[in-house]
């Protein structure tokens, strides 16, 4: 090896690395032990952004900000979508459809990681060249980057530029979806709401009589029972609907309560003045 | 503290991603642990550039992310439309190859 290589980093960088690299694993394992996918993407972007300083520590800075910028920025931003389009709320099934897989798995998995290690550790890597000379040699670590990608490399690079084309185009041609029939007009719409019958006029607005007017609090009837018509069916199929008929019940009782109390005050006053 | 202990975080990282594939039925769950593992990588090739004093092993991390960066639109997108005809995500339940 050169004159370059050393054996240890310093301090301040050993520090970080058991500090965040606690982050970084306690964060992995998060990400595949929660059981709603929203906890999961939120650990992953910790554990990404963990992975983006360490970058930054080994000297790759060009590949620390795009960690940031590509990783936790747009990749996990687009998983946070697709998880809203799929339903939040929406939890993993625990039941087992292959018996015992989930212990067969953890061993595949421990017997994978003491092989990577030892792998690891067999190897003599004792000394390290630094990326000081390499990142000196164009005048910096994006420039050094650059000479590589655009003369070494430069028919990969244009490769992914196919790439990432062909990406898009599948993606927009997989979620695209082909209307095969005209869509309805509002008067042809009208038309069959008078043919069928049901609900001429518009559905009733919700929290009437209820005491609050928020889209998911249905309106009561008049004997104090909610009405389901009044709640939108997205909150309905989703059981997010507050029911507040209890309270504005109760509210009515106290309300009573307190007026008979009084009413029973001013007669015992009467009756003492008397 | 030497760099190698990098490659240790990263063979764990990767061996937890590996369990997460194995484990999870949510197919979104699963997607993660597949880019968990890519990174994973990405880590063991920036200090790899690093020990061995070149940026070929940056080069290689940042052709990675593009790559994932693909993956992830177009394994997303047929995620979404699995869901679409299925009305569920699990990995379990997409079965058969047509509906």
């Amino acid at each position: 090896m050169s004159a370059l290589a050393a054996y240890a980093t310093s301090t301040g960088e050993a520090f970080q690395f058991w500090v965040l690299g606690t982050v970084a694993v306690v964060g992995a394992l998060c990400t595949i032990l929660m059981r709603k996918a929203v906890h999961s993407a939120l650990c992953l972007a910790g554990t990404m952004i963990v992975l983006a300083v360490f970058y930054l520590a080994n000297g790759a800075y060009f590949l620390g900000i795009v960690q940031i910028v590509v990783y936790t920025g747009a990749i996990m931003m687009l998983f946070l979508f697709v998880v809203m389009l799929v339903g939040v709320t929406a939890a993993d099934s625990l039941k087992e459809t292959i018996k015992g897989q989930r212990w067969w798995a953890a061993a595949c998995g421990l017997g994978f990681g003491v092989l990577l290690f030892a792998g690891i550790g067999n190897a003599a890597l004792t000394e390290f060249a630094g990326l000081g000379a390499a990142n000196a040699a164009h005048g910096g670590n994006v420039e050094g980057l650059a000479a590589l990608i655009f003369t070494k490399y430069v028919f990969a690079f244009e490769i992914t530029g196919a790439l990432l084309i062909t990406a898009s185009v599948g993606a927009m041609l997989l979620t695209h979806r082909e209307r095969t029939e005209r869509a309805r007009t509002q008067r042809e719409l009208a038309e069959q709401r008078v043919r069928d019958g049901k609900h001429l006029p518009p559905l009733p607005a919700p929290g009437v009589y209820a005491r609050h007017n928020a889209v998911d609090v249905p309106g009561l009837l008049p004997d104090g029972t909610p009405s389901e018509l009044t709640v939108i069916s997205t909150l309905r199929k989703r059981g997010q609907v507050r029911d507040v008929s209890g309270e504005a019940l109760a509210d009515l009782k106290a309300l009573e309560q307190r007026s008979s109390e009084r009413l029973g005050r001013d007669r015992d006053e009467e009756e003492a003045n008397r | 503290m030497n760099p190698v202990n990098y490659l240790y975080l990263a063979a764990l990282l990767f061996t937890i991603g590996a369990v997460g594939v194995l484990i999870r039925r949510n197919a979104i769950v699963v997607f993660m642990c597949v880019e968990l593992m890519l990174n994973a990588c990405n880590l063991a090739f920036v200090t790899f550039s690093r020990m061995h004093g070149n940026l070929d092993g940056q080069i290689i991390a940042f052709f990675t992310m593009v790559v994932a960066a693909a993956e992830v639109v177009v394994g997303l997108a047929i995620i979404v439309s699995v869901f679409r005809s299925r009305h569920s995500a699990s990995v379990d339940d997409a079965s058969l190859m047509k509906l």
